[in-house]
């Protein structure tokens, strides 16, 4: 164990590691917005609606991310059409946008099932409650329905994004220069692989417990409804 | 890939033994590390047989210096990590021989002489020096002396890592980079296929006399020196003529 060949590479596996978040985040948030309505649409009872979402889901679930992010990256890439398209090739020519697109499909894909668990676990004395009400179904799936789906997914939705975290590690496969790909990188010149991947696996580690914290912090809030509140009496302001 | 590349593993040791051809002898095999992905030097066919001329040339020497060998396959990266770690006893790997990697192992005398040159498509007109690359995309793989020459000579190049040259071919079909720097036999081999029909050589070889060696542990001095011996021994009966002239028109040596 050298802890100097430690301490050299870790300016740039921090380099590595911005684009990891990169990745994570914005891969994470078009994953969110793609999972809400497929979510739903694969929650519904008509088998025309949940079709489509499940063949997706299938799909992305059933093949492993490396396969998905070849598919995109070397797959797209020899057809014509694609490298002749003005608007398509910009975009998918890029590895870093290749692996955010493949990064958002397939955590939609997860996220969406998720949701899809949510939604049906939402009791259903709240739904007809909201529906006598006079709720809309619409109404009742905005107001009612997905923010109680939201906290019930939560922890699980926790879960997938550090799973997604440890995924981002194949970006390296497409030249892309993440905390993985540096790692390697560095250990071209350096021959320690034991010390960087240490230190690589650290950095992962440190970046997994932000985001634990930080999602139980969410958690926290949301559920404050569930917890006693202070002086016990409910409805009256604590008096100090 | 990782199946896959376990499977090619399997095969490879299953299929890949030489038997040596004298006395029997009380020695382990000596086990081989290589990367399998190195077209024409050493790759893995569809029945997941390593062949190439890397190999050939290992069988020669085993069978000179009489021992069993077997093969391993081991990804580029992590080749002299596997070395080093003790999961084979050589790499016969097409490896130049570095200053950098002297640091970590040994090697023997050269069995190959290399020179990295740059490839583009032929439509294209390359300036191939400092301030011509500037702003163009380059690939090469990863922990190469092609990726180390780029970032040492062509400081303001783009420079993109491939795992394996192969996926650097496949970039460089696809337009994503301008120009591939790599062993210019390797190239050779590509743009004598299909696939490289529309590519060409731009520019001089920009580095000559790469020796190719075989890189063994630190302190191996008995090894190192069954494998020179070896390897003179093969360039002296023309076995080594046999299996360059089966890969190249012309000598390698």
């Amino acid at each position: 164990m050298n802890v100097d060949v430690m301490i050299a590479a870790l300016p740039k596996l921090l380099e590595g590691a911005w684009l990891t978040l990169q990745l994570l985040f914005i891969s994470g948030f078009f994953g969110l917005l793609l999972a809400i309505p497929l979510g739903i649409a694969r929650a519904s009872r008509s088998i025309a609606v949940k079709a489509l979402p499940f063949a997706y889901i299938f799909f992305f679930r059933g093949t492993p991310l490396l396969v998905q992010l070849f598919l995109v990256y070397y797959g797209l890439s020899q057809f014509e059409f694609v490298r002749e398209s003005p608007i398509l090739w910009p975009v998918l020519s890029d590895p870093y946008w290749c692996a955010i697109i493949t990064f958002a499909l397939h955590t939609g894909a997860y996220i969406a099932e998720i949701l899809r668990g949510a939604i049906q676990a939402v009791p259903h004395g709240e739904v007809e409650a909201a529906r006598a009400l006079g709720m809309s179904r619409a109404t009742t799936t905005l107001r009612i329905v997905l923010p109680r789906a939201a906290r019930i997914g939560l922890p699980a939705y926790g879960n997938e994004l550090i799973l997604m975290l440890k995924g981002s590690a194949l970006a390296s496969t497409i030249t892309l220069l993440d905390l993985t790909g540096m790692a390697r990188t560095v250990i071209a010149r350096n021959y320690m692989p034991l010390e960087t991947f240490l230190m690589a696996g650290l950095i992962y580690m440190i970046i997994t417990f932000v985001l634990v914290r930080a999602l139980r912090f969410i958690e926290h809030r949301v559920s404050a409804h569930m917890r006693a509140r202070p002086g016990g009496a409910v409805g009256v302001e604590p008096t100090g | 890939m990782i199946g896959l590349r376990t499977t090619a593993l399997a095969l490879a040791v299953a299929t890949m033994t030489v038997v040596s051809t004298g006395a029997a002898q009380a020695e382990d095999p000596l086990r081989i590390g290589t990367e399998g992905a190195y077209p024409p030097f050493n790759m893995v066919d569809e029945d997941g047989n390593l062949h190439g001329f890397d190999i050939d040339v290992a069988k020669a020497l085993c069978e000179e210096m009489e021992r069993e060998c077997t093969f391993v396959i081991q990804d580029w990266d992590g080749i002299i990590p596997g070395l080093l770690a003790g999961k084979y006893d050589a790499i016969v790997a097409s490896m130049s021989v570095t200053e950098e990697r002297k640091q970590a192992v040994d090697f023997t005398n050269k069995y190959w002489t290399n020179k990295l040159q740059f490839i583009a498509p032929k439509d294209v007109d390359l300036d191939i020096s400092a301030e011509g690359m500037a702003d163009k995309t380059v690939g090469a793989q990863r922990a190469t002396i092609s990726a180390q020459w780029v970032e040492e000579n062509m400081p303001d190049a783009e420079l993109k890592l491939y795992d394996t040259q192969e996926n650097a071919y496949l970039d460089l079909a696809a337009g994503r980079i301008d120009a591939i720097i790599a062993d210019m036999l390797v190239n050779y081999e590509w743009l004598e296929s299909d696939a490289g029909a529309d590519f060409e050589f731009k520019g001089e070889p920009v580095f000559e006399n790469d020796l190719i060696a075989i890189a063994v542990r630190k302190g191996n001095e008995d090894l190192v020196a069954d494998f020179n011996a070896a390897i003179d021994a093969i360039v002296e009966d023309g076995t080594y003529a046999e299996i360059n002239a089966k890969y190249f028109p012309f000598s390698i040596y």
